[in-house]
């Protein structure tokens, strides 16, 4: 069955492991639905979250296939249900429309923050899942949304084991 | 502090490394580590090729019968982007190389310089680690992590990219060998209760059947196979990489797996009740169909590298292990056992096999001279023990089938990728690395143009080579496939050859051509008893087919005798 899989994978801090870690997907001829990337709680350990959807099979396949590279620590995979998950998005509007139009009230409705507001636009930022980003884009667009962008999930898994307790085991 | 040149560097580290064969050409970016080079004329041995190509496939057959890490220098840009083919071969293989390439100074990185190529990038997919180096002081962390992660565990092939200035740059030098690498597993931990397990299904089995690929060979598990084997009395079969961890001869070797493999060992597959798989992957051309594989059999696999388990085929106990602990530990704990009757089963079959194909290939009723009987005539005179060096085509798969491999890490060929042109320069490789041995090329017409240059590299190093070309004037795989699925519509397969005894002269290196069933065996002779490189070329029958064959799409138990 073809679900959304969120896959968690922490790796040193070396150029290229993001390309090594792209090949095993491209190979595959697997599209990514999002990644994103930062350090982790462990100074010097990266950590990547990508979302596919795709098998079971399939993902735990690339899984263990991104495991056997040299410079990954640990590679997870996780279905929705297993994680909890966030996208962040920004929006920019025009102030005047903001001022007089109404959107403030969806604004506030959507528990949205104003991060910035200047005399030509203002900028919005809303933290959720993407129907609710997308729900949000949708209610201000009638009054002119100029820009929109929306981030790559990162996702934290419920079970509990930590990282450190797979280093402790390597 | 012993302040040197990172080019100095990169020879001391790979002295202490104790590297004494080094494949390589020379070039713009890796000329500071040629000139280094040269002050350790007399520490390492540096064989000129004709093309970085030769250089990597040389370092392969060099790594493949020493078990030791065969390694290369190339330059920049083209130097970088020959090697490539050769780095997909051993990463596919798990051949353990190093290769060193020369990089354009740092200044220029990403601007289109002068033989610049983004090696890093390209080889990525096909290497086992790579590493771009650009300070004098982290070539020998660099070149010390790349030994150690070529060979331990599943071994491949790692690329060290090193721009110009590192190698001008000034080092405080210290070698200190790489043992672990945090992120790196090499050495899995065997699970014992999966070991119990797998004896538990061995031990009730009425039909177990063990095959055995090159991670028997890579694990140096010889001894531990035939301990097991003996013990168990299970039949074994083997993959193509896999052919000689068992010798051929032993009465428990049932045969060759796969498309052009034998007919018991892949028909008793779809027989066995419990299929012991070590040091093997399920390559498409072992399995045919997966949907119709060993359905009926439990699977126990065994292997170094997790990423290969359930990942073609679904396995009851999936064991993460190295080769040689998993058969000590099986054979400490399973029973003595003779499976006499099943082992019958493979006898018979092979009966038929004799009959139906073997005896006409090894003993032909056709005037022209046939690829298996000259095989099997270099096999009877060389004991089954010379360095057997095969490119890609019918006469590999012949060679597979009737070569007796009996000797230590002596077949060498290119199994996963199937590179054609890999014999020539590998066979130089194989030499070098283990120089007691007679070594011989067994390659076709079409495989042995696409690296005859490296002609010039076994005139130059007078490398005592035996050159075996099976001539049929045809690219003989491609035509019995056209032959048989394309309708005899012969696309482009004929190939009209220059005069290889002439060329082979041409690099001093002794040549004859036979045609004829009479010259065959004095041929042999002459070529197996000549003190340097010899090339002998036999022509051999035009439109003949390698059989038994199972089908692309087909399942094992539907391979063809004819």
């Amino acid at each position: 069955m073809v679900q959304v899989y969120n896959i968690s994978i922490f790796t040193e801090n070396h150029i290229g492991i993001l390309n090594r870690i792209t090949i095993i997907f491209t190979r595959r001829h697997m599209n990514i639905e999002s990644i994103t990337a930062s350090e982790s709680e462990l100074k010097g350990i990266y950590r990547y979250t990508i979302v596919v959807k795709t098998t079971e099979s399939q993902v735990k396949k690339v899984v263990g296939q991104i495991e056997r590279q040299v410079d990954v620590l640990k590679a997870f995979y996780h279905d929705d249900s297993q994680v909890v998950y966030q996208e962040i998005a920004l929006y920019k509007i025009p102030t005047d429309t903001f001022m007089n139009g109404g959107s403030e009230t969806i604004v506030r409705a959507h528990s949205a923050r104003i991060l910035s507001m200047e005399v030509g636009f203002t900028i919005i930022e809303k933290t959720g899942q993407p129907e609710e980003l997308q729900k949000l884009f949708d209610e201000l667009e009638p009054f002119g949304v100029l820009e929109f962008v929306r981030s790559g999930r990162v996702a934290i898994s419920k079970p509990m084991k930590t990282l450190e307790s797979y280093l402790a085991e390597m | 502090m012993n302040t040197i040149r990172g080019a100095e560097a990169v020879m001391k580290s790979l002295v202490a490394e104790k590297v004494d064969t080094i494949f390589g050409y020379p070039g713009g970016a890796i000329m500071p580590i040629y000139d280094a080079l040269y002050d350790f004329k007399d520490e390492v041995r540096h064989i000129l090729v004709r093309h970085e190509q030769g250089a990597i496939h040389a370092a392969q057959g060099f790594a493949r019968t020493s078990g030791k890490v065969g390694v290369c220098f190339a330059t920049s840009g083209p130097g970088a982007t020959n090697l490539i083919t050769g780095l997909a071969d051993a990463m596919i293989d798990s051949t353990p190389v190093v290769c060193i390439t020369g990089q354009v100074a740092s200044h220029l990185l990403g601007t289109d310089a002068f033989q610049e190529t983004d090696v890093i990038g390209i080889s990525m997919p096909v290497t086992k680690w790579n590493i771009q180096v650009t300070r004098a002081e982290d070539i020998a962390d660099a070149i010390a992590k790349a030994f150690y992660i070529a060979a331990s565990g599943r071994p491949g092939p790692v690329l060290i990219d090193i721009t110009k200035d590192a190698q001008f740059g000034m080092v405080d030098f210290q070698y200190t060998p790489c043992q672990s690498i945090r992120s790196y597993r090499p050495h899995p931990v065997m699970n014992d209760t999966q070991i119990q397990e797998a004896v538990a299904l061995l031990n009730s089995a009425q039909k177990p059947y063990l095959l055995v690929g090159q991670g028997i060979v890579l694990a140096e598990a010889q001894a531990e196979l035939k301990a097991f084997v003996e013990k168990s009395g299970i039949p074994v079969a083997s993959t193509l990489l896999g052919l000689g961890a068992l010798p051929v001869d032993h009465p428990q070797y049932v045969g060759y797996l796969g498309m052009h493999g034998n007919y018991a060992p892949n028909i008793l597959t779809n027989e066995c009740d419990v299929l012991l798989a070590i040091g093997m992957r399920f390559d498409d051309r072992v399995t045919g169909d997966v949907n119709r594989y060993a359905k009926q059999a439990k699977v126990i696999h065994i292997d170094i590298d997790a990423a290969e388990l359930n990942k073609i085929i679904p396995a009851t106990v999936a064991i993460h292990a190295d080769a040689k602990d998993a058969l000590s530990a099986l054979t400490q704990q399973i029973e003595e056992n003779s499976h006499g009757k099943w082992l019958q089963q493979f006898k018979e079959l092979r009966q038929v096999e004799e009959q139906e194909v073997i005896q006409e290939a090894v003993h032909p009723t056709s005037e022209a001279l046939k690829m298996a009987e000259v095989v099997q005539l270099l096999s009877d005179k060389t004991n089954g023990d010379a360095i057997v060096v095969t490119d890609v085509g019918q006469h590999q798969m012949i060679a597979s089938r009737y070569y007796e491999y009996k000797g230590y890490r002596n077949n060498i060929t290119s199994g996963g990728l199937g590179t054609m042109g890999f014999a020539l320069p590998a066979a130089i490789g194989a030499k070098l690395g283990n120089p007691s041995k007679t070594v011989v090329a067994i390659i076709g017409d079409g495989g042995f143009q696409m690296t005859i240059q490296e002609l010039g590299t076994i005139l130059q190093a007078k490398v005592d080579v035996k050159i075996l070309i099976l001539n049929n004037n045809f690219l003989g795989m491609v035509r019995q496939w056209q032959q048989l699925f394309f309708d005899r519509r012969d696309s482009f397969t004929e190939i009209v050859n220059p005069d290889f005894v002439q060329i082979a002269k041409g690099y001093a290196i002794e040549a004859t051509k036979i045609t004829e069933r009479e010259a065959l065996s004095g041929a042999l002779d002459a070529f197996l008893n000549s003190k340097e490189a010899y090339l002998l070329e036999v022509v051999v029958e035009q439109e003949d087919n390698v059989f038994p064959m199972i089908e692309t799409g087909a399942s094992v138990a539907d391979i063809r005798l004819n």
